[in-house]
């Protein structure tokens, strides 16, 4: 046979791709299902991670999420919770939700109740670095102004640089940051070393040679906390 | 299993024919991925997995290649075999898979793949070509760790996350290098490396 007639090609790729893709097709629907498990358990673990929890093996973080988050809610933006059925925090897919105008959009937020009795609520955040998105988990202080802890992850950032807000030493500064200034919710900035921010936050130091994902973060946090304003002054004035 | 021929197949890359030192291939993630150890160990690993199992697969189907869309044909099976390995990645160990992501489409985009299917994998046998695979893969990963030890070492203080240099230095006014873990440096450690490599192997200095 000629290899190199045109027919031969035609047929040749036309072959391969079908058996590639078919390939692929199978591999992709009989691994989803585990797939899907794994990533709800690691959205779970990062959120628990916003409140310094690690569970003790993976097989036991959907039990210990369920000890620790006792209540979904969402709420409007004037603070006031609107649903609070099972899981309907969770469920919310930022990626989607964010691309949303502000009135469409959905404010989850998730109220956990921790060993001491003590109350926190965590609210998902989302955002862009350099490459690709980001997220995160902001744990908050029943106080309603300071932070309890925080959990960042990203799709694609380069790793050693930006990809290191997701470690622990980074994420480790949110805790016990004041966002509210006077009665002002102002966010918490992350800046360069030996620079401060002009609006009076409070701010963590930025990643060395991660500038833009450094800055993703902070717009990310300013961003996405804003809306929760109301909701966090209702905290102060345990109005809720 | 391991005649002579295979053996220099397998061993030759790891000096003398190094895909990064002397065929200059894969600089690119050389630089991109060498901050740290651990994230140039996980791709070294997925390089020689990958590298190995296409060459084989090319080589199994290469006289039925048509020659003007080879280098299609290499793409496609690359491509499928990577996102196979990102796929049971997922499915099986979520937290690798969540480290790799970023190193998948440097993976298919690495000119040692396509160097070694173009040069090797279409001429030759299946059981040579593994090996030319792992071979050249395991001198990438040679490579890479080398350079990231210096890097993340000066850069960071650290080796594998560790911190290595003691606290007094640090007391005593010494400054990790921020420069080290810009991606120019990178450039540099891999230029020092070759030289030192061309020195001690007089017979690939070129006039």
């Amino acid at each position: 046979m000629n290899k190199n007639s045109n027919i031969y090609q035609i047929v040749y790729a036309a072959v391969m791709v079908l058996l590639v893709g078919m390939a692929l097709a199978f591999v992709y629907m009989a691994l989803k299902p585990k797939q899907d498990v794994n990533i709800a358990n690691d959205k779970r673990s990062q959120i628990l991670s916003a409140l310094h929890i690690v569970a003790p093996s993976e097989e036991q973080i959907p039990a210990t999420y369920d000890k620790y988050v006792t209540r979904d809610l969402l709420i409007d933006r004037e603070g006031n919770i609107i649903d609070s059925t099972e899981n309907v925090a969770f469920e919310v897919e930022m990626s989607k939700n964010i691309k949303l105008s502000d009135d469409n959009r959905q404010y989850p937020v998730l109220e956990c109740t921790m060993d001491d009795g003590s109350k926190k609520y965590v609210i998902p955040i989302y955002g862009a670095g350099l490459w690709g998105p980001i997220w995160g988990y902001v744990a908050v202080n029943a106080d309603g102004r300071t932070i309890y802890g925080a959990d960042f992850s990203h799709a694609s950032e380069t790793p050693g640089l930006g990809a290191r807000i997701t470690e622990e030493s980074f994420q480790q500064q949110f805790v016990d940051k004041n966002m509210f200034v006077d009665n002002d919710f102002k966010s918490v900035s992350v800046m360069k070393k030996g620079q401060k921010p002009t609006n009076g936050s409070e701010y963590v130091d930025a990643i060395s040679g991660a500038t833009i994902t450094s800055r993703g973060v902070s717009t990310m946090m300013e961003n996405c906390l804003a809306a929760y304003e109301p909701f966090f002054k209702k905290l102060q004035d345990s109005s809720l | 299993m391991l005649s002579k021929k295979n053996k220099e197949v397998l061993l030759n890359p790891l000096s003398k024919d190094n895909p990064v030192l002397v065929q200059i291939l894969g600089i690119c993630s050389t630089l991109a991925v060498t901050v740290s150890m651990e994230p140039a160990v996980v791709m070294g690993i997925a390089v020689i997995a990958v590298l190995a199992f296409s060459n084989v697969i090319i080589s199994l189907i290469r006289s039925t290649i048509p020659t003007s869309i080879r280098i299609i044909v290499q793409l496609v099976v690359v491509a499928a075999l990577v996102i196979i390995v990102q796929q049971f990645l997922m499915a099986y160990n979520y937290e690798v898979s969540k480290q790799l992501s970023v190193f998948i489409g440097l993976i298919i985009t690495n000119c040692i793949l396509m160097g070694r299917l173009e040069a090797f994998a279409l001429n030759n046998r299946p059981w040579p070509s593994f090996l030319d695979g792992i071979g050249n893969g395991l001198g990438y990963t040679i490579i890479l760790v080398i350079v990231a030890f210096f890097r993340e070492l000066l850069g960071s203080g650290t080796v594998f996350g560790f911190q290595v240099i003691p606290q007094w230095c640090y007391d005593h006014g010494y400054e990790n290098n921020g420069l080290m873990i810009l991606p120019p440096m990178a450039l540099i450690t891999v230029a020092c490396i070759i030289w030192v490599h061309r020195a001690r192997n007089t017979e690939l200095q070129e006039n």
